[in-house]
C-alpha cells in the first residue's frame, strides 16, 4: 500500500511537469511558432505610446529573448525554489512555489489566486452538496418507479439540466429571482463580505442552485443507471430471500454498489470545480479562481493564466489520487488485487 | 405477491370444465395438475399454482397448474430443463417475483400459512426465518463489498433481536458447521477471498443461520467443479438430518436428484408431468420426458460407444404452448395415441400408487416401451 502511494505521488509530480510543459509550450512558444517575435509578444506589455526600443527592453525584461527552454527553466526553478522579479520599483522576492508575476499588475500570481480560492471553495462546496443530494436521490426515486410518470419527469428535467449552459440557466434564474422576484442579490455577492451562515446562503443560494442543476442533472441520469443495474444483481435477490426490509435492501445493498462508481466521478468534478467554476463565477459575478481566470485571459496576462491551469491541474491530479485510494477503501477487491 | 388475487372459485370452475373435457383417464385426482388435499404430514403444500407473467408479447405462463406437497426431513427434487418453470417455481414460494409483474393464483401453504394474496409484510417476516434459499453462482449471490461475516450476521439479526457480537458468534459457529476451516477468521474475509465450494458453504450457512424449516436449494452444484458438487451435496443432506428441514432441491441433474431426493417431480413448461417417489421414477419413469432425461444423462459406468442422446427438440414457448399434451412436439411416442396428444391435455393421473404423471399412453403401453426401448439402452 505505502509502495502504492510512493509511485503514484511520484507519478502524479510527474504528470505536473507534463502538464505544466505543454501548458507552457501553448502560450509561449506557439505564437512564436506562428510568426510573432518576442517584441510582439512584449508589445502588449507596454504603455501605448511606448516605442520600438522601449517595447524591445521589456522584451529582455520579460525574458522572451531567451531560448524557450531557459524560459521553462526558469519558471520551473521558481516553482521550486523562488524567484526574484524587479517591479521597477524594486526587486520583489517570490517565495517558492513561485508561479511568477502578473506581466500587467506586477503581482505575484499565487497569492491571487489563493486569496479567490475561498470563492470557489465555498461555491464549489455548497453546489456538490445540493447536486449530490439533489442528483442521487432522484436518480434512485427514478430507478424504483422504472417508467412511472415520476421517472420520466425526473429524466426530462435531467435531460434540460445537461443540455442548458450556465450562461443560460443562471441568467433565467437571475432575471426571474434577483430582478423579477428580488429574493437574491442580483449577482456580485461575494461569499467572503456574509455576516452570518444565512446571509451566506442567501448570497450563494443561486449560485449553488444553478451550478448543482447541472451536475445534478447528469448524477441523476448515471445513479438511475447504475441502481438499474445493481438492483437486477443476485445479491439483490439474496438480500430480499434473507428477508431484509425493501428499504434495506435498496440502501444498503443496491445503493451501496451503484454509489461506488458516482463517488470517484465525484471526486474528479469537485477537483475540477475547485480549479475554477469558469461560467458559473462569471455569469454571477463571483471574484473565484474561474472569474480571475476569464480576466488573465482577456488581457493576455501569461504568468495568470499559466498559474491558473496549473493550479487547476495540482486539484484534479490530487483529486484522482485520492479517488483511486478511496475505491480501495469502497471496494474490497480493488484492495487484495 | 401484492398483485395475485384470489380467483380460487373461477380456477376451480375451470378445472371442472376442463377435466369434463378430457375425462378420458381412470385415476384423475383433483383436474390437471392437482393432486386433492394436501398429505398430513406436508410442511409445504403446493396446489395448482399458476404464475403468469404478463408481456408486450402475450402471457408467459412460466408455471401452470402445479400442485405438490413437502414433509419436514424431507427432500423433493425438481427437475426440468431451462425455462421449465423450476426457478419461477421456487421464486413463488419465497414471494421474491417483483411485485406488479407477476400474476400468481392457487394455493402455497408454509405450514398452514397461505402464501399466495398474504400481505408482502407477512411473506418478507417468513424469509429468511422460516424459508431460506440458496442459488446457483455463489459468487454473483454474495454482496462483493461485504464481509461474508456481515452478511450472515445481517441475515441472522433481521429474525433474532441480538447484538452485533452475539451474531457474529452465531455467524462463525455456523460457518464451522457447514466445514469452514478457521471460521473464527475467516468470518471477515469477503467472499471473493472465497473458493467456488466455500462461498457455496458460506451461502448455506447465512440460509440456515436462522434455522429455517423449508431449504430451496435452486442448483446449488451447477457452478462448482464436481469433486466440489459432492461435499455440498453430502453437507446439504447432514445439515438436513442435523436441522429436520424439508428441502426442495432444484437441478436439471438428474444424478444430483438422484443421490439427495426422496421425492421427484419432473417439470415441462411450467406443468409437472410425473411426480412420484425417487425409487418409482428410476425403477419405472412413466412419462416420454422423463425417459429421454434419463436417456441422455452421460454414464461413466458404462464403456463409452455412442454419442449422448439428447431430446430432439427445443423447449417450447411459454407464450402459446403446444396444444394438447405440450411435449408432443418432441414426443417419439405422441403418434401412438390416436391424434389425443395433439388435442387433449393429459390428466395428471395417478398411474401407481402415489405415482403420478400426465401422458396418454396407456400404462401397458409404457411398460412395454419402458422395458422395450428405454431400459435396455441405459
Amino acid at each position: 500500500m505505502l509502495t502504492y502511494l510512493i509511485r503514484r505521488l511520484f507519478a502524479a509530480v510527474l504528470l505536473l511537469f507534463i502538464v505544466s510543459a505543454v501548458v507552457f509550450v501553448i502560450f509561449f512558444l506557439v505564437p512564436r511558432i506562428g510568426g510573432a517575435t518576442a517584441d510582439d509578444l512584449a508589445s502588449r506589455y507596454v504603455g501605448k505610446s511606448a516605442g520600438e526600443a522601449q517595447i524591445h527592453a521589456q522584451a529582455i525584461k520579460l525574458g522572451f529573448t531567451d531560448p524557450i527552454w531557459v524560459q521553462y527553466g526558469r519558471f520551473v526553478k521558481g516553482v521550486l525554489t523562488g524567484s526574484d522579479y524587479d517591479t521597477g520599483a524594486g526587486i520583489d522576492h517570490c517565495p517558492a512555489p513561485c508561479l511568477g508575476y502578473s506581466y500587467i499588475t506586477q503581482n505575484p500570481v499565487l497569492p491571487d489566486i489563493l486569496d479567490r480560492l475561498p470563492v470557489t471553495g465555498i461555491l464549489a462546496a455548497g453546489a456538490a452538496f445540493l447536486w449530490l443530494v439533489g442528483g442521487v436521490g432522484t436518480g434512485v426515486i427514478s430507478a424504483l418507479k422504472r417508467g412511472s410518470v415520476l421517472d420520466r419527469g425526473f429524466m426530462g428535467i435531467a435531460l434540460a439540466g445537461v443540455s442548458l449552459p450556465i450562461f443560460f440557466t443562471g441568467l433565467l434564474s437571475l432575471t426571474i429571482f434577483s430582478y423579477g422576484l428580488k429574493w437574491t442579490y442580483a449577482g456580485g455577492a461575494s461569499p467572503m463580505d456574509a455576516t452570518g451562515p444565512l446571509d451566506l446562503v442567501h448570497r450563494m443560494l443561486l449560485p449553488w442552485i444553478t451550478l448543482a442543476f447541472l451536475y445534478a442533472a447528469s448524477y441523476a441520469r448515471l445513479t438511475r443507471a447504475g441502481m438499474l443495474e445493481t438492483m437486477n444483481e443476485d445479491y439483490i435477490r439474496t438480500a430480499r430471500a434473507k428477508g431484509l426490509r425493501e428499504h434495506d435492501v435498496v440502501v444498503r445493498h443496491g445503493l451501496r454498489s451503484a454509489l461506488t462508481p458516482i463517488l470517484t466521478i465525484f471526486g474528479l468534478d469537485l477537483g475540477l470545480l475547485l480549479g475554477g467554476a469558469v461560467l458559473t463565477e462569471t455569469t454571477f459575478s463571483l471574484q473565484g479562481i474561474g472569474y480571475y481566470a476569464v480576466q488573465a485571459i482577456t488581457n493576455n496576462d501569461l504568468p495568470k493564466v499559466l498559474g491558473v491551469t496549473l493550479f487547476g491541474a495540482v486539484f484534479v491530479i490530487f483529486a484522482s489520487l485520492i479517488v483511486d485510494l478511496l475505491y480501495a477503501v469502497l471496494d474490497p477487491r480493488v484492495r487484495t488485487s | 405477491m401484492s398483485q395475485s388475487t384470489n380467483e380460487t372459485t373461477s380456477r376451480a370452475d375451470d378445472r371442472t370444465r376442463r377435466r369434463d373435457k378430457g375425462a378420458t383417464a381412470v385415476n384423475t385426482l383433483d383436474g390437471i395438475g392437482g393432486m386433492g388435499a394436501p398429505a398430513a404430514d406436508a410442511f409445504l403444500s403446493v396446489r395448482d399454482l399458476r404464475v403468469h407473467f404478463p408481456t408486450d408479447d402475450g402471457v408467459v405462463k412460466s408455471v401452470d397448474g402445479l400442485s405438490f406437497d413437502v414433509a419436514r426431513g424431507k427432500t423433493l427434487g425438481i427437475v426440468g430443463e431451462s425455462g421449465s418453470g423450476k426457478s419461477v417455481t421456487s421464486m413463488s414460494i419465497m414471494g421474491l417475483h417483483k411485485p406488479g409483474t407477476v400474476r400468481m393464483t392457487g394455493s402455497i401453504k408454509l405450514d398452514e400459512t397461505e402464501l399466495i394474496g398474504a400481505k408482502p409484510e407477512r411473506v418478507r417476516e417468513l424469509r429468511g426465518k422460516r424459508m431460506a434459499m440458496i442459488f446457483q453462482d455463489p459468487l454473483s449471490a454474495m454482496h462483493p463489498f461485504y464481509t461474508v461475516g456481515h452478511q450472515i450476521i445481517e441475515a441472522y439479526r433481521i429474525h433474532n433481536k441480538v447484538s452485533t457480537s452475539v451474531a457474529k458468534k452465531h455467524a462463525i459457529d455456523m460457518l464451522g458447521r457447514v466445514g469452514i476451516p478457521q471460521p473464527s477468521s475467516r468470518v471477515d474475509d469477503y467472499p471473493h477471498q472465497f473458493s467456488g465450494g466455500m462461498r457455496q458453504r458460506a451461502m448455506i450457512a447465512m440460509a440456515l443461520s436462522c434455522d429455517p424449516d423449508l431449504l430451496i436449494a435452486d442448483e446449488p452444484t451447477t457452478a462448482l467443479d464436481v469433486t466440489v458438487q459432492a461435499q455440498i451435496l453430502d453437507l446439504i443432506r447432514d445439515l438436513q438430518s442435523e436441522f429436520n428441514s424439508a428441502v426442495i432441491l432444484i437441478t436439471h441433474d438428474l444424478g444430483v436428484v438422484a443421490e439427495l431426493s426422496d421425492d421427484i417431480m419432473v417439470m415441462y413448461a411450467g406443468r409437472s408431468v410425473e411426480y412420484a417417489t425417487a425409487d418409482e421414477v428410476f425403477t419405472r419413469p412413466q412419462h416420454p420426458y422423463t425417459w429421454g432425461l434419463l436417456s441422455s444423462m452421460p454414464r461413466l459406468d458404462r464403456v463409452r460407444t455412442e454419442r449422448l442422446r439428447p431430446i430432439k427438440g427445443a423447449p417450447p414457448s411459454l407464450i402459446n404452448v403446444p396444444s394438447g399434451c405440450p411435449f408432443h412436439p418432441r414426443c417419439a411416442y405422441a403418434d401412438r395415441t390416436g391424434g389425443l396428444s395433439q388435442s387433449e391435455r393429459p390428466p395428471f393421473a395417478e398411474t401407481y400408487p402415489r405415482h403420478y404423471s400426465a401422458c396418454h399412453l396407456t400404462r401397458e403401453e409404457r411398460t412395454t416401451i419402458w422395458e422395450n426401448d428405454i431400459r435396455p439402452t441405459l
